[in-house]
């Protein structure tokens, strides 16, 4: 009897169309699909904006300089993810470790920082969800985004376990390399975000 | 047969052991199986499809006389909007994407899709919204602003009931299943494809597939972001589209339709590809000029990104708008028109078989083109401020989503049916389905021309007598009920035929693509040995030898080939990827969140715990369970070259 055991199509995945494994096409396919979303929240707040009724108005409650710090802390984690994935890359599974840790904290501090800004927004300037126009695109925006990034967040607490366990070596740096590329787009979006929301006058 | 090779149960990361065994309603609620989720998909849709023909036939009573009694106002408005909220995300979305289930890792020679466990999801989730959506009839709410939701209608002061929560809620849920099964295709298409099926080799289906997908990838985000926007606006006292607080109605018409043209073509595109498919097969012939057949459709794909606004025509959005869009309308049906001409070309001089699925197929286009002309019509704006909101727009896109995508799909039906069941569905009555469902159509159709042209609003409940319209509506509900009829035939053709048709063989129409190169219903694992593909149509060229173009006159239903003899002989094992409980645990999860949202926000937190149980647990639970140390050697010692292929022919 010509009996054979052939590999199911997940484990035999080296072998793609493309050569790329199709966890990496996934995941770039699905921040194309994110892409629309953000772009259509940013239009949103464009179409929004100057609409507002009644303030506080954007010029009234933004701290820019506040909120750039937090901007940094999120730029840098993206430092630190790229750290992370040099480090798998090369076996340091402790290096890995210690990156993964430190972008999910840097990650944390800016979560804290909207915490902080929403908190103050709301019970110090009064400005609600259904204050006017500027306050639902805003925290519809700004909110969707971090939601985003604590799913992040949760992603890299969990690679940092699953490495602590052992559940995570050397060979599977493509998972350490797929949050990367969530945590960099994430990243991005922010920095666009940042600019339409807080810097842009017009 | 071929038996699996399966792994006892182990308990994993999580605390459920992995659902086991082949039959048996667990089987089916576990399932990872593409085939399996196809006929899934395919069955909820035509029962779907079924209850969405009910709420037309109400409406076709209600309008048959003047001043009709049948059902009042507001009942009215929720048939017409649950009939066309779902025609089309729950009946002709997910019997095309039955299709891509079922026929796609066929032919393009893969064992299953790329993320086989996200298959499943895909289809709990469309099941848990289509469910959603439909549960506001058992409170007699029912979603009543139309498919197209345009904002005022649905915003607090004037729907105060749970009617468009029930809607809004429920589309969430379906985008999600859309999204993750387009993520999952689009992946499948690019990276399984057998060796040497480069992308111009690939069957036209799979690639109106692979377009339809990146269609659903790229619009669905927008309508998810219109409908949380609503959502916010009447959950959290937001005044996105509300005038009065600042906002803007327009911006969700724009927003809608940036969503809701892409959509149109999500519609027709897969029926496309399959006519694509059943034309080459039953003219005998390759199909004229494939690469324009699929740029074509690739041009389709970005031009629908691109006409949107001329559903807002009667908006007022000024000349230069208006212009832009009458342009790109006009420019849309270009690539259209040479596909039409394709499939024309593809008859010509080709040695035609009438099965019922060619008829369907020529049908199609006879009926797309009449609701094609119809469309450019309405491109120039002020041909369209005449038929905007009259029956004559629904005459159009009648024609080109019944006439077009549902005729197209029954040609696939009637093609694949012998695929998936093993036996040909009965021609005689098939054909009887073909031409009751012409005639009610057309009668039940074409009229609507005429009294849209003459005036007739849609969307209205009823009309007085002495406008001229009693006749014509009193035609088109006879026709309505043709069609009801056939309906019934063909549904009691796909039972019975199950059993007592005519046994299909491997390849029962001498097809030209790979999926007929296989056992009819084929193996769990579809392929035994991945084909190498060495030319576009290649079961054809492998048959005939590559450049013959007419093939031999086979017997209708050839008998099983010696492929499928080879199967039975040496049993293969081959082993797929397990079944799993957590798809639908989180498309569980989903349902009890929306659920949540319309009762009490505490109930969120609760579906939230089972989707987020669901999708951690499913992240670290292995595709598949890693057999015990016993049973490992049947890997290593019954396959001493994991690759060796399997002597098969």
């Amino acid at each position: 009897m010509a009996v054979e055991a052939i590999p199911n199509p997940i484990v035999a995945a080296e072998r793609t169309s493309t050569g790329l494994n199709h966890r990496k096409v996934l995941m770039w396919t699905f921040l194309a699909s994110e892409c629309m979303f953000f772009a259509s929240l940013i239009s949103n707040f464009q179409v929004q904006r100057g609409r507002s009724l009644n303030g506080p108005y954007p010029s009234d409650v933004i701290n820019i300089p506040f909120t750039s710090v937090s901007t940094f802390a999120l730029l840098m984690s993206s430092l630190m993810m790229v750290l992370a994935l040099a480090a798998i890359q090369r076996n340091d599974i402790r290096g890995m470790k210690i990156w993964v840790l430190a972008c999910a904290f840097l990650g944390t501090l800016f979560l804290g920082g909207q915490f902080y800004e929403f908190t103050q927004f709301v019970s110090e300037k009064g400005l609600k969800l259904s204050t006017n126009s500027f306050g639902g695109s805003f925290f519809v925006l700004t909110g969707f985004h971090g939601t985003h990034v604590t799913i992040g967040v949760i992603w890299l607490v969990s690679l940092y376990f699953a490495a602590a366990r052992g559940k995570i070596t050397a060979k599977d740096s493509l998972s350490v390399e797929l949050a990367g590329l969530y945590w960099h787009f994430v990243d991005i979006v922010w920095v666009a975000i940042f600019t339409i929301v807080y810097l842009l006058k017009v | 047969m071929a038996t699996l090779v399966r792994p006892a149960p182990r308990m994993g990361l999580s605390s459920l052991p992995r659902p086991q065994g082949d039959t048996g309603i667990w089987s089916w609620i576990t399932t990872v199986d593409h085939k399996r989720i196809g006929i899934l998909y395919g069955a909820t849709a035509f029962i779907l499809f079924m209850i969405g023909g009910i709420e037309a036939l109400i409406m076709r009573l209600q309008l048959a006389t003047p001043n009709g009694q049948v059902v009042d106002a507001d009942t009215f408005n929720q048939l017409f909007t649950m009939h066309g909220t779902t025609m089309i995300f729950l009946v002709i979305m997910p019997l095309s994407v039955a299709f891509f289930n079922y026929i796609i890792p066929l032919q393009i020679g893969a064992r299953d899709v790329a993320f086989p466990r996200m298959n499943a999801l895909s289809y709990w989730i469309f099941l848990a919204g289509a469910l959603f959506i439909n549960l506001g009839w058992l409170i007699g709410q029912a979603p009543d602003a139309g498919w197209f939701g345009y904002a005022n209608l649905t915003e607090k002061p004037y729907a105060m009931g749970l009617n468009t929560d029930f809607w809004v809620l429920g589309l969430q849920i379906l985008g999600i299943a859309s999204i993750l099964g387009s993520l999952n295709f689009f992946v499948t298409i690019v990276n399984l494809r057998a060796p040497g099926m480069r992308m111009m080799r690939m069957p036209v289906f799979c690639w109106m597939t692979m377009v339809t997908n990146i269609l659903m990838l790229l619009a669905f985000p927008v309508i998810t972001v219109a409908l949380t926007l609503l959502l916010f606006d009447r959950f959290f006292g937001t005044h996105f589209y509300v005038p009065s607080g600042g906002g803007d109605p327009q911006l969700w018409v724009h927003l809608f339709w940036v969503f809701g043209h892409p959509e149109v073509y999500i519609l027709i595109l897969p029926a496309m590809g399959m006519v694509s498919q059943v034309l080459p097969t039953f003219a005998r012939k390759p199909l004229f000029g494939t690469p324009f057949v699929i740029y074509s459709g690739i041009a389709i794909g970005f031009l629908s990104f691109g006409v949107w606004a001329h559903h807002m025509f009667a908006q007022g959005l000024g000349p230069t708008a208006d212009a832009a869009f009458a342009f790109s309308t006009m420019a849309i049906a270009v690539p259209t028109g040479v596909k039409i001409f394709n499939w024309i070309g593809t008859l010509y001089k080709g040695h035609l078989w009438y099965t019922t699925s060619m008829l369907f197929a020529v049908g199609f286009i006879a009926m797309f083109i009449i609701g094609g002309l119809s469309g450019v019509m309405h491109a120039s704006p002020p041909a369209d401020l005449q038929q905007n909101n009259t029956y004559f727009i629904v005459a159009h896109f009648h024609y080109v989503l019944f006439g077009g995508a549902i005729l197209g799909i029954f040609s696939g039906v009637y093609y694949w049916y012998p695929k998936a069941i093993g036996r040909v569905m009965n021609e005689k009555l098939g054909k009887w389905h073909f031409w009751l469902t012409m005639i009610g159509f057309n009668v039940t159709f074409f009229p609507m021309h005429w009294i849209g042209l003459d005036g007739m609003p849609r969307r209205v409940y009823t009309y007085p007598s002495g406008m001229g319209w009693g006749g014509y509506n009193m035609l088109e509900t006879v026709g309505a009920f043709v069609i009801a009829l056939a309906m019934l035939l063909f549904v009691y053709n796909a039972v019975n035929s199950m059993r007592h048709g005519d046994i299909a063989g491997n390849d029962p129409w001498d097809g030209r693509t790979l999926e007929w190169s296989i056992p009819s219903p084929p193996p769990h694992y579809n392929f035994a040995e991945i084909p190498v593909v060495t030319a576009m149509d290649d079961w054809w060229a492998k048959k005939y030898g590559a450049g013959h173009e007419v093939g031999h006159a086979v017997p209708a239903m050839a008998g099983a080939s010696q492929d499928a003899r080879a199967h039975e002989e040496h049993p293969v094992h081959i082993h797929m990827p397990d079944p799993s409980y957590f798809p639908i645990i989180v498309a569980i999860g989903m349902f009890v969140m929306a659920l949540g949202m319309v009762t009490n926000y505490w109930l969120c937190l609760v579906g939230f715990a089972f989707v987020f149980t669901g999708i951690y647990g499913w992240s670290f639970e292995p595709v598949n369970a890693p057999a015990p140390p016993g049973s490992s050697e049947v890997h290593t010692a019954l396959a001493p070259a994991p690759h060796a292929p399997v002597a098969v022919h």
